[in-house]
């Protein structure tokens, strides 16, 4: 907006005349549009699932089949993981690269540790029978649940690959460009799931 | 960073000249206040702490909270001139969001009181 107004490079004192926007804020804006749509899509899951969850078919509920003390455990890891992101996103622009990987393994163990425990709490689940096909309730459960595991599972790809770019390449300006990308990514991710234990856990344990 | 060190007339336009405003101090006090509110949710939920009609209201209140712990001190989502349109998109997709499951259930709820009783229905 004052961009516009004083468009003139090199009259205006720098003061004055800000600029267009720097790449970085242009870049995050553009993946923040991404992750908005992201988020859009999962509200319709989401939607499907405040609709369905009491059609159970005769087949087991939400309190019966759902254990608060792991979905505990992995809201614990996503949170701390999501700090240790941020924390290596900071690292990586003051251009600690050392520490930059340590934080990054960090979030790797632990976001690792979320989808293990994830999958062998669908495992448990169909073994009991209760998988997707059972009612419309799961149906809509291993949707939600499923999809926001498939962000986490090619959120941990993606920094596996960012780490690769950071050894190849250094922590150049296009470099820590991504790494925001991928740090909004996984924060955004830690946002769906505080709708996902608040919806479908914590409510339909009750 | 780089080109910051060049004259403002040598710059390339949309090269980033800032430091980011972001702080381990800022990451930290998010966090906290994060796990705070998320042991606060599973505390409601387990135990008679709440008045228990109120406990899904408390739990909404408790993550819509959290949520707005995540965009400000994780993603940074601030009153800051840089910031304007991140808000405005923010806006106009909770105003989708709100509209999709508010909605969906509106439309459904709706439809399920109208439905004929099962036991009416003729076995097939």
């Amino acid at each position: 907006m004052t961009a516009i107004d004083a468009a003139q490079p090199g009259l205006a004192p720098e003061q004055e005349y800000a600029g267009p926007s720097s790449t970085r804020t242009v870049v995050g804006y553009g993946f923040w549009i991404f992750l908005l749509s992201d988020i859009i899509m999962f509200s319709g899951l989401f939607a499907a699932y405040a609709v369905l969850w009491a059609n159970t078919a005769g087949g087991p509920t939400g309190g019966e089949l759902f254990d608060l003390r792991s979905v505990f455990i992995e809201t614990a890891c996503l949170l701390v993981s999501s700090y240790t992101c941020g924390l290596g996103a900071l690292f990586a622009e003051r251009q600690h690269r050392e520490r930059f990987y340590i934080f990054s393994v960090l979030t790797f163990i632990l976001g690792g540790a979320f989808l293990f425990i994830e999958i062998t709490e669908f495992a448990n689940m169909i073994g009991k029978g209760a998988g997707p096909s059972r009612s419309a309730f799961l149906s809509a459960f291993f949707t939600l649940v499923g999809m926001h595991g498939a962000h986490v599972t090619s959120g941990l790809l993606w920094q596996v690959y960012m780490v690769a770019q950071v050894a190849a390449k250094g922590l150049r300006p296009h470099v820590l460009r991504r790494l925001l990308c991928f740090s909004l990514f996984w924060h955004a991710l830690d946002i769906i799931w505080v709708g996902v234990f608040t919806m479908v856990y914590l409510m339909g344990a009750r | 960073m780089d080109g910051a060190d060049r004259p403002l007339d040598e710059r390339t336009p949309g090269v980033e000249h800032q430091e980011s405003r972001a702080d381990f101090l800022s990451y930290t006090a998010g966090f906290a206040l994060a796990v705070l509110l998320t042991i606060a949710s599973f505390v409601v939920a387990q135990t008679n702490l709440l008045w228990s009609p109120g406990v899904p209201v408390g739990l909404i209140v408790l993550a819509f909270a959290q949520i707005g712990v995540h965009l400000v001190f994780f993603l940074h989502m601030g009153s800051g001139p840089d910031n304007t349109n991140n808000i405005l998109a923010l806006a106009f997709g909770l105003l989708i969001v709100f509209l999709v499951i508010t909605g969906s259930c509106w439309i459904m709820a709706n439809l399920n009181t109208n439905m004929m009783p099962m036991s009416v229905l003729p076995p097939h």
